[in-house]
């Protein structure tokens, strides 16, 4: 199995590099007539459109078909101890549109994806409620129940880069993303089934929210959040959540940093001040220069990244029309527009947005060229509803120093070299 | 159902009233959802319902749909297990720092070192006093934590990794007295406990500021982005290939095509070696027995690496540890006991493994080991036979 994978990648990658190496004029063998020659794939009967394919129930739940087999989540294993507390990435090199797919978007965990099924699911609500109350997971889908996309963007995404130019893939600086139409029923709900006059003035409230692995990894949120968009989901894209994403329950809290989206809930305390947990204060709180950190930085500011051509995704075709295509978001709205730069952001045109952008999800961009062959320094800048304008490395770091870890959220450059490869580059 | 009853009995008469809460509170939230009102038909209704389930269900009316159940006060003990850093939650105890290294080393020290220092990529927990305004601080609990809370609470309820919730209240007590110790904030002497508990001192308590990105970069907002002629030149100052820390696809990736499907190749044939053979052992394996196995062996995964391209890591890598003289792989730093066990030219067999996995430390004593065994005599016939599966 792990051998098969293997040998598939390397195929892969040696397609890669022949197809670039041949400066684009030659990509696969249906090219590889002489000119003016009839194409043998159109002229003699293939056995795919004489024979049989498979029946019905080949595959009863089905899988990517075997030729993007490296369309898959990849680790960079020197990042962490062990895989599991660890992080892996979206391919999002390879994806296009917005909706990730379950099976590969990226994981996060602290103590393993644990198994939990529906029938040993509990959620409790305690704390200064008017009534603690436990729910199972049947009750849950008694509640009426709402749809929403959301991107769901770890807050360490493309913190390797805050020193420099480090990894050489938009999967692996900007793959710590997921975006998916998840199903569930608002906190808000569960929150009013349990009462809420106990806690008095609502204003200075929180909730401790915890999962049911054993990091618990519980956040707090102040109530302002939990009674506004927070989601308690049971389904993304139209299925149960992956094991990996929190299955049966996991909590949407769009447009804030992943952290916060507790898998396998279990527990929701309302309280009258943060608790101040370990991922609350020691971790995913940012250090400026001068040593002081911020903490509660819950929102993720407006990002973009150009997701092809990049180093995973080179250019294959040589010069031509060619596609150039990436994906925006903000943690506080939707996505207005997406300027795009081709000469490390000297000048700029705007992008166009496949579709208006929506609140707290992923928006794809896309810019048309005709390219002429040459070197290219490939940016993309986004700007969100609140007027935010996504900023350069340069900019963030003289507020932010070197040593945030996490909320990087700058301007990335590739360098598209005439061959078509590219490479992650800091530009002056 | 008869304790329910008894609890929740009085309840009952309260139940037109917090009707009429809950309907409050669904006017102050508008929403397009279903009224509370299109549902009361049904609820009553059903048939299947005995007298104790509708009793029941009348004594604990709530919110707008009725809904789940009332949490029991000792299952809200159960989870509700956080501190808060005024110290609400911490449960009454003591523990010191002598009997703190001792639980640490046992407990802990595999990952974060005797010293609290840290091995590998874990984390340290102490020292980087000073470096936090440095290129590279050194994030600890001593540096870095501003509640103390925050350490027992994380202790208590995530740690031992693989092991969570399994240190009672004085264990928990006397590593955060230990940990303060390796940060030198404590002598050797100290007792933790919750009446001191607020006394102690974290050094970077005043080392943070709330978000405060809307003003200290209101800048990026409402700037007018400039589209062309943004500057007069553009350099590369850096480039990924010079650090080169990108995953490859696997190890060998070689630059040249050729390379590579000598690679491919390569990998092909291992793949047919190994299948012979492995075909061979599976058939005097149980292959439940390996299956449950597998499972188990989750908790060991931490430190033990076992399969294709075993390497040790916290501990030896386990392939053909079946059959192997104990301590016996190469390069691995193993216990002085576990080494003389080897010497003397003992072997892992079946019985010599049941007996540590029933009891580490029991049957190695002083093994680095921080494991605390397997109880059922299941469990250790599935992971040995797990373990038989990756004979060499």
């Amino acid at each position: 199995m792990t051998a098969d994978k293997k040998s598939s990648g390397a195929s892969r990658r040696a397609f890669l590099k022949g197809a670039v190496a041949a400066g684009g004029a030659v990509a696969g063998a249906g090219m590889a007539r002489a000119a003016g020659d009839p194409d043998p794939l159109i002229t003699e009967v293939q056995d795919w459109a004489s024979g049989f394919g498979e029946g019905v129930d080949a595959t009863p739940y089905g899988l990517p078909i075997r030729f993007e087999d490296d369309v898959v989540r990849r680790n960079v294993e020197w990042l962490t101890a062990d895989t599991i507390s660890s992080i892996n990435f979206t391919p999002i090199h390879a994806l296009d549109g917005t909706i990730t797919p379950q099976g590969c978007a990226f994981e996060r965990h602290h103590s393993g994806a644990i198994e939990l099924k529906k029938e040993d699911y509990r959620l409790m609500i305690n704390g200064l409620v008017d009534k603690p109350l436990i729910f199972n997971y049947a009750d849950l889908e008694r509640f009426p129940r709402e749809n929403h996309v959301y991107f769901c963007e770890c807050a360490a995404n493309t913190g390797m880069e805050w020193a420099g130019a480090q990894l050489n893939g938009a999967q692996f600086t900007h793959g710590m993303i997921h975006n998916m139409e998840y199903s569930g029923v608002p906190l808000r709900r569960l929150l009013e089934e349990a009462g809420l006059d106990t806690a008095g003035d609502l204003k200075d409230k929180w909730v401790y929210v915890e999962g049911a692995d054993a990091s618990s990894n519980g956040r707090s949120i102040p109530m302002d959040k939990a009674l506004d968009d927070c989601l308690v989901a049971f389904k993304a894209n139209g299925e149960a959540l992956r094991k990996e994403h929190g299955y049966p329950v996991r909590l949407v809290v769009p447009g804030w940093e992943g952290n916060m989206w507790v898998k396998w809930l279990r527990r929701v305390e309302v309280m009258d001040g943060p608790v101040e947990s370990r991922e609350e204060t020691s971790k995913y709180t940012d250090t400026l220069e001068d040593g002081t950190s911020r903490k509660w930085t819950w929102e993720m500011d407006a990002k973009s990244v150009v997701t092809s051509p990049s180093p995973q995704s080179p250019i294959a075709h040589g010069a031509g029309p060619l596609v150039i295509t990436g994906l925006a978001w903000s943690g506080r709205g939707a996505i207005t527009r997406v300027d795009v730069s081709t000469d490390g952001g000297k000048n700029w045109q705007q992008a166009r947005l496949a579709k208006e952008g929506e609140s707290k999800a992923l928006s794809r961009f896309y810019l048309d060229i005709d390219w002429d062959g040459s070197e290219m320094l490939l940016q993309s800048r986004a700007h969100d509803e609140t007027g935010y304008v996504q900023p350069t490395k340069a900019q963030l770091r003289e507020v932010r120093g070197e040593n945030s870890i996490y909320h990087n959220n700058c301007i990335q450059t590739w360098w598209v070299k005439e061959s078509g490869e590219a490479e992650n580059v800091e530009v002056s | 159902m008869s304790k329910s009853l008894k609890l929740y009995g009085g309840t009952a008469v309260g139940a037109a009233a917090l009707l009429a809460v809950a309907f409050n509170f669904a006017d102050r939230n508008i929403t397009p959802m279903p009224e509370r009102a299109d549902m009361m038909g049904e609820a009553p209704a059903n048939p299947d319902l005995g007298f104790i389930a509708m009793a029941r269900a009348a004594s604990e009316p709530h919110g707008n749909y009725n809904l789940g159940r009332m949490a029991l006060p000792e299952e809200i003990a159960a989870w509700d297990l956080d501190v808060t850093p005024d110290g609400t939650g911490l449960p009454e105890g003591s523990g010191d720092v002598l009997t703190g290294e001792e639980v640490f080393i046992e407990q802990c020290a595999v990952c974060h070192g005797d010293f609290a220092e840290g091995r590998g990529n874990w984390p340290k927990l102490a020292g980087g006093d000073g470096t936090l305004a440095d290129k590279d601080p050194l994030k600890t609990v001593g540096s870095y934590w501003p509640y103390l809370s925050t350490v027992w609470d994380y202790v208590h309820r995530s740690m031992p990794f693989g092991a969570a919730q399994t240190l009672t209240a004085d264990e928990t007590y006397a590593i955060t007295a230990y940990i303060l110790y390796s940060n030198y904030l404590v002598e050797d002497d100290f007792v933790l406990s919750h009446e001191n508990f607020l006394e102690v001192e974290m050094p970077n308590a005043d080392g943070f500021i709330v978000d405060d990105r809307e003003e200290a970069e209101a800048h990026f907002w409402n700037t007018e982005a400039c589209m062309s002629d943004c500057k007069d030149s553009v350099e590369i100052t850096m480039r990924a290939a010079v650090l080169d820390v990108t995953p490859e696809e696997e190890e060998e990736a070689a630059a040249e095509p050729a390379a590579a499907e000598e690679v491919e190749m390569a990998a092909a044939e291992t793949e047919e070696a190994a299948a012979e053979p492995a075909a061979e052992e599976t058939a005097a394996l149980n292959p439940e027995l390996v299956a449950a196995g597998e499972k188990l062996f989750r908790q060991c995964q931490a430190c033990h690496q076992v399969g294709d391209g075993a390497k040790n890591r916290v501990g030896p890598q386990l392939n053909g540890v079946m059959g192997r003289t104990i301590g016996g792989v190469e390069d691995f730093r193993y216990s002085k006991t576990m080494a003389a066990m080897g010497e003397e030219g003992q072997v892992w067999d079946e019985e010599s493994m049941a007996a540590f996995l029933a009891d580490p430390r029991g049957y190695v004593k002083g093994t680095k080991m921080s494991y605390r065994g397997l109880k059922k005599d299941e469990d250790i016939a599935a992971m040995t036979e797990y373990l038989k599966s990756f004979s060499n």
